[in-house]
């Protein structure tokens, strides 16, 4: 169908500035934070009520039109990758706090809502709500439920589907839905679970319901270096398995640090081949005895420095580099692509020094920051997208490290989501069956296939593709690998 | 795995593939203690019990694996010898059910307020479909969004969709302290306090209302045990009784549990107690309103959904159905997903959704 058609089906009931044509317009749609996957949407669609987003998914589906949602822009795996003959439905106009209710300790939003901006409401009431992905200025509440995102405080506190109570919205062919509630016990399948993570393949959520929690009274940071990041790996085993669940578990090897530390200044020890930051949360008292706790622990597992925050503004700056790992990325080199592998942690030390064998093999930078409490690895491929093979190396190079992930029993995405980037992937996690089983849960939704077509279930021919080329890279994947 | 073990599932596969090639129907069952629970019992008995055993566990990977006819006790003292536990508290009802029957009923107990229901503590899961296929969803990860989250759609699946032979399940540190209080308050001020002292930061893990008493659990690290202790105020109740009064509302074993009819509501959480003949017995921390012997099944359900929630009918007659009725759209995806899971229906057939 011609967009021209499509744009005045739309404009009979959307304003004119809610239907985007021009390619100048358009294009700032091209990609979300994954920015080597790009195309142009056919037409862009920014609804500014519930009403008008059930109308453009009415209408789409008569027309058979694809829609791909898309929130800030902010996903990591070109989830909101537009479709070329499709429509780009942004849901930013839907920015919305609907309700926050103190008593009853929920939050109602619309889904354009900032991740952030629901905490700064709630703080009012001593409440916040809880998952805190790096890219909580920006991302928003609906790409949190997309992408069922999480954050550094996740092993404490959950991720996306363990604090939303709710949704509402619309499959594409125009069913309102309302899953979960503020009862939490309803009749049938949990289809609220299916939905979260769903990566905008089976409807479009107009309104989220969320827990709001109360806000710690004292948080401090202990901060460790290690000498080896095999000492470094097995500490964070060692306070799990002391019974201890703190609300942050990370760790920085020495690139991630040296990268970080001339601009952000957060004083971490450049000498040590690994750091952890852990965090403790709670009243006083219970923060003063955790803590005494944790040092005890990564002191019998050979931290060579300890170091406790001793005020907020120190935390705070310790924190900072930690979060300004990615920007600093970013001054090292032209690009980096950022991977997402989760695994037990039993294997984190194992995992780290494989991938510092890879760097030689593929001729790339890597450093690693990363949710190491939860398993969940970020490794930082540097590389140059102005050099194609540069980026055909460094795409390589993630792949491998994805199928290691899966090798010692973890996964291939951890909290950015599959989206069109890990595709290939996908055909090494799952079987044919299994992959059948995503496809047959994707047809009872959406039976036309007309929303975000083409993400997270990869094809049977691509994954034959994929097969034949793994091969002919090497006769066998990854034969220089110690097998584990 | 073990030889038995291999045995067991191929035995299964072998019964499944069979059933699915004559359109038999299979009523699965693992320790059968929720043969109550659902529409009604239809097909053949699929015994799920010699499925059996702890595949993996590791205490400092917070992850547990086991197989489906695996006992919930013996899961519960595997996990004890480690200081952890299943922090979902799934019922037994005085019986010991298999770990495959707690994930598919997906019940969760007094603790899911604060601490999540069984569906937040599924990791992955290993199920048999219809046609013989091994699938595996999820992992022994804490953190994993590759693919739709199957595993947590098939937490309180009742086993419409297939059978599940594996879960792996989170586990948590047992609390390094508990005390449980009890304060004389009518039903609708120990709401209001549950809720008012839920917004304040205290470690707690239940709040139940029952017979004029409030009781209230805290749990977690010993100096915010002791100063919410101070702070709340009532009476404390020593370890034992603490612990025969939680079990008991846990494992539904309280008198009201002796009615001969009973609704268990779901109502949001800052819900006043409703208007119905009887006291409730309210298991605030389980998001659970129990009411014995009301007047009329209509009524129930229309105060329920008044109140934004949904009833259940627990035991008595139920003309119209157990659960609370679906709304027509999400009927129509639960016979999409059953049909392109289960597409000869052979799986448990109407016990989640008469048809389904």
């Amino acid at each position: 169908m011609a967009e021209a058609d499509i744009a005045a089906a739309l404009r009979t009931f959307l304003p004119e500035d809610c239907v985007l044509s021009r390619e100048e317009e358009r294009r700032p749609y091209e990609c979300d934070a994954l920015t080597v996957f790009r195309q142009l949407p056919a037409l862009v669609v920014l609804p500014r009520t519930e009403q008008q987003l059930h109308q453009v998914l009415l209408t789409c589906s008569r027309l058979g039109v694809p829609v791909v949602a898309r929130g800030a822009g902010t996903g990591l795996s070109g989830g909101s990758t537009p479709h070329a003959q499709g429509v780009l439905l942004s849901c930013a106009r839907l920015n919305r706090i609907l309700e926050i209710d103190p008593h009853a300790r929920i939050a109602r939003l619309e889904p354009g809502v900032p991740n952030l901006r629901v905490s700064e409401a709630a703080a009012a009431h001593g409440l916040y709500y809880a998952p805190d992905p790096s890219s909580q200025v920006a991302c928003s509440i609906g790409g949190n439920v997309a992408e069922n995102s999480g954050g550094v405080h996740c092993l404490k506190y959950g991720l996306t589907v363990h604090n939303v109570l709710g949704v509402r919205g619309y499959t594409m062919e125009g069913d309102l839905l309302e899953l979960g509630g503020r009862a939490q016990d309803g009749p049938g399948l949990d289809l609220l679970a299916l939905t979260i993570g769903s990566e905008g393949l089976l409807m479009i959520v107009t309104e989220v319901t969320v827990k709001l929690i109360p806000r710690p009274p004292c948080a401090q940071l202990v901060m460790a270096s290690f000498a080896d990041v095999h000492s470094a790996a097995t500490a964070v085993a060692a306070v799990i398995a002391a019974g201890i669940i703190p609300a942050a578990l990370e760790m920085m090897d020495r690139q991630a640090t040296a990268a970080v530390e001339p601009f952000a200044r957060a004083g971490y020890d450049l000498t040590a081949a690994a750091i952890l930051l852990v965090e403790s949360d709670g009243t006083p008292e219970e923060v003063a005895d955790q803590v005494r706790e944790i040092e005890q622990v990564l002191r019998t597992a050979g931290a060579s420095t300890l170091r406790v925050s001793g005020s907020e503004a120190e935390r705070l700056r310790w924190w900072s580099g930690r979060k300004n790992a990615f920007p600093a990325a970013g001054r090292l080199s032209p690009d980096y692509y950022c991977m997402d592998g989760t695994i037990p942690r039993r294997h984190v030390g194992e995992v780290l020094q494989a991938i510092e064998r890879m760097e030689a093999r593929y001729a790339l930078r890597c450093m690693n920051v990363f949710h190491a409490g939860d398993g969940n690895l970020h490794p930082v491929i540097l590389f140059d997208a102005n050099d194609p093979d540069s980026w055909e190396r460094a795409e390589r190079f993630g792949a491998q490290i994805l199928e290691l992930c899966v090798q010692l029993g973890g996964t291939i995405t951890g909290e950015h989501g599959v989206g069109v980037e890990k595709l290939n992937s996908m055909c090494v996690q799952f079987s044919p069956a299994e992959r059948a089983a995503f496809a047959a849960v994707k047809e009872a939704f959406d039976p036309a296939g007309l929303l975000n077509p083409g993400k997270v279930i990869p094809t049977l021919a691509r994954c034959a593709e994929y097969g034949r080329m793994r091969v002919h890279h090497g006769a066998l994947p990854h034969a220089d690998l110690p097998r584990f | 795995m073990s030889a038995t073990a291999d045995a067991a599932l191929a035995e299964l596969r072998e019964r499944v593939s069979a059933a699915h090639r004559t359109r038999q129907g299979l009523r699965l069952r693992g320790s059968g203690t929720k043969d109550f629970y659902g529409e009604g019992l239809a097909g053949e008995v699929l015994e799920l019990r010699a499925h059996r055993g702890i595949v993996d566990y590791e205490p400092s990977e917070l992850v547990i694996t086991a197989r489906c006819g695996t006992s919930l006790s013996e899961i519960e003292a595997a996990l004890a010898a480690h200081g952890q536990f299943l922090a979902f508290e799934p019922p037994a009802f005085g019986a010991d059910p298999s770990i495959g029957g707690v994930i598919a009923a997906g019940l969760s107990g007094p603790r899911r307020v604060y601490a999540g229901a069984a569906r937040d503590f599924v990791l992955g899961t290993r199920l048999l479909t219809g046609d013989g296929e091994m699938l595996r969803f999820g992992g022994q990860v804490m953190k994993n969004v590759a693919g739709f989250d199957v595993s947590r759609l098939l937490c309180g699946s009742l086993g419409i969709l297939g059978v599940i032979t594996e879960v792996s399940l989170k586990v948590l540190p047992r609390p390094r302290a508990e005390q449980t209080l009890r304060l004389e308050l009518p039903a609708a001020a120990a709401v209001e306090s549950f809720n008012r002292w839920s917004t304040l930061g205290m470690p707690i893990s239940g709040g139940a209302w029952w017979q004029g008493s409030a009781w209230l659990r805290l749990s977690g690290a010993p100096p915010a045990v002791r100063s919410a202790r101070e702070r709340i105020g009532g009476e404390a109740i020593d370890a034992a009784s603490a612990q025969a009064w939680w079990d008991a509302l846990r494992h539904c074993q309280l008198p009201l549990f002796d009615s001969r009819v009973i609704w268990r509501l779901s109502l949001p959480g800052a819900a006043p107690p409703l208007s119905l003949p009887g006291e409730p017995l309210i298991d605030w921390g389980g998001a659970l309103r129990w009411y014995a012997d009301p007047a009329d099944d209509a009524d129930v359900r229309t105060l329920a959904g008044a109140a934004g929630g949904t009833a259940l009918c627990w035991r008595g007659p139920a003309p119209a159905g157990r659960f609370h009725p679906l709304p027509p759209a999400l009927a129509r995806l639960h016979r999409r997903l059953k049909e392109r899971f289960d597409p000869h229906g052979i799986f448990n057939p109407g016990r989640l959704l008469a048809g389904v």
